[in-house]
């Protein structure tokens, strides 16, 4: 393996799909608006303690907008026809897998930055563990991306239903990953299925970062959302390896 | 060294053997066409020679690198336009160019140099800050071009680059391959127009079925291609295909309303076919002696005759 034309590649991906993604409308409808509604629908009206509920707002923002890049490349590129050529130049899957995540991970960093910059200064919350939040914010918005290049890998080249099937995996996610009911109330089956959430581990490790309740040590919250990232980057280019052709 | 060497090259979709075990070199500075009909194999051919797939079994060496072993380093030697290998259409033509350029690492005063420089002679310098997507198909066709050889790529991959195009775009585009082939690269074109390989390649490939039925220069195959006549003829009447059925003509067929009579002596066909057609009281509307179409010239290379 040459490192430097590899990384090279890695990062030329990264930037064709900044410049070209980041200005796609699915992009925003999924990554921003549709958790804007959520949490305009779950807050809004009710009595609830804003400061208990924003570590788990924070990482229902992070993992929309981290996912939304991701599931749009590669179908967006085999309907254009320029996944091809993509192929053809001096990158290998590994190469175009690792860019995607990085542009979609970038996208979400933006974005969940700002947000939880905004909403510590604005609701005047207090941030116990900043190098938590700051590690739990880069390692969240990779395995994210990652999830959501692993949902474009599946082979479909229609990008609107490949955002649905986006929608349609990353929904469920939420209601059992402690975002709107604490992961601490969390009891029984609820509880054990919470588990098998990378999501759950961003909400505890945000919480532990921002003085609220966790159920894990950070340590467990980092190492599982490591553990979910591996599997999602091998789990991608096992599959798109499958269905590169697909769709062609 | 050659520029290329395809070992044993096979690829199967299900049961389906798309590329049969196929063996072929091209030496450095070589036009060479790889020609067949649609569904013959060149895609599948030119997607494992450029990396775009695996092969199930064989080897591609590009310049003595083994493209599976040092994928990258091959690549960096290539340059492609695959069958379906469009450009950004959210990006400028400058911008395409300047992404690919990245892509093989040439500086940011190489990627400015060589877009004006590649604009210019593909007749687009004042469309170069116009997104893509605003472009006809042949200017299009023009930046994939020019994105394909920005590097200056040793070996150059063209999978059908002229379907289509009007013809000032096919010209300038083949004008380009003819100059890089000039300043020394090799170029492999896929084609299934023949007269444009019999122009262009200095040795042809004929894939048919996945197999290599022929490698040879475009004259060789020329000179196949014309000893292979057709006499089209329209009659007024009804025709019956035995009536003709002597010793000059090898096949009859009819194409909407004529028939086809395959020759390989057109004078004693045409003399046969009035014969008949005077003796059976049929008015000839029109007759002409047609050259084959690529498809015949696969049955007389495959089946060993029409």
């Amino acid at each position: 393996m040459n490192f430097p034309l590899f990384l090279r590649g890695v990062l030329v991906v990264a930037r064709k799909d900044m410049r070209i993604y980041y200005r796609k409308a699915p992009v925003y409808i999924f990554g921003l608006l549709l958790p804007a509604f959520l949490f305009v629908a779950f807050f809004v009206g009710r009595q609830l303690d804003f400061s208990t509920y924003f570590p788990g707002f924070l990482a229902m923002t992070l993992f929309f907008t981290s996912s939304s890049v991701g599931p749009l490349i590669v179908p967006w590129e085999k309907q254009t026809g320029t996944f091809e050529r993509l192929l053809s130049m001096p990158v290998n899957l590994t190469t175009i897998v690792l860019g995607d995540i990085l542009a979609g991970a970038l996208f979400g960093l933006i974005i969940s930055t700002l947000i939880g910059v905004l909403g510590v200064l604005a609701l005047g919350l207090s941030v116990t563990n900043v190098l938590l939040l700051g590690l739990l914010f880069v390692l969240g918005n990779i395995c994210f991306a990652a999830l959501g290049e692993l949902i474009s890998s599946t082979g479909g080249r229609t990008p609107s239903n490949v955002m649905m099937l986006s929608t349609l995996i990353r929904f469920p996610l939420l209601f059992i990953s402690g975002v709107f009911v604490s992961l601490s109330a969390m009891t029984g089956a609820s509880a054990v299925i919470s588990y098998f959430s990378p999501l759950t581990y961003l909400v505890d490790g945000l919480n532990a970062s921002m003085g609220q309740t966790s159920v894990f040590v950070w340590a467990v919250d980092v190492l599982i959302l490591l553990l979910f990232t591996v599997l999602f980057v091998f789990a991608t280019i096992r599959v798109l390896r499958r269905n590169l052709m697909k769709g062609l | 060294m050659e520029a290329i060497e395809a070992t044993e090259l096979t690829k199967c979709f299900g049961e389906i053997l798309a590329v049969d075990h196929v063996n072929f070199q091209v030496k450095k500075g070589e036009i060479f066409g790889l020609l067949g009909p649609n569904g013959a194999g060149k895609t599948t051919t030119i997607r494992m020679l450029t990396g775009i797939m695996e092969p199930d079994a064989g080897s591609v060496l590009i310049e003595g690198i083994n493209l599976a072993k040092h994928p990258l380093e091959a690549k960096m030697r290539m340059g492609c336009i695959p069958e379906v290998g469009n450009v950004y259409q959210d990006l400028s033509a400058r911008e395409n160019l300047d992404l690919v350029g990245r892509f093989y690492g040439l500086s940011k005063h190489e990627r400015e140099s060589r877009s004006e420089e590649l604009l210019a002679a593909l007749g687009l310098s004042d469309r170069g800050d116009d997104y893509v997507r605003k472009f006809s198909k042949g200017m299009r066709q023009r930046v994939s071009i020019a994105c394909a050889i920005i590097h200056r790529p040793a070996v150059l991959f063209l999978d059908e680059p002229t379907e289509g195009l009007d013809v000032q775009s096919r010209r300038i585009i083949i004008d380009l391959v003819k100059k890089m082939n000039a300043q020394g690269s090799t170029i492999v074109w896929t084609t299934h127009n023949i007269e444009e390989a019999n122009r262009l390649c200095q040795r042809v490939c004929i894939i048919n079925k996945g197999r290599i039925v022929a490698v040879e220069a475009p004259e060789k195959l020329r000179r196949t291609y014309e000893s292979i006549q057709t006499v089209e003829v329209a009659f007024d009447g009804n025709v019956d295909a035995s009536w003709f059925a002597f010793g000059h003509i090898s096949s009859i067929e009819p194409s909407g309303d004529k028939w086809r009579f395959r020759t390989d002596d057109p004078d004693e066909a045409v003399k046969g076919i009035v014969k008949i057609a005077g003796d059976k009281g049929l008015k000839i509307i029109s007759i002409a002696t047609v050259g084959p179409s690529l498809e015949d010239i696969f049955v007389k290379l495959t089946e060993g005759g029409v």
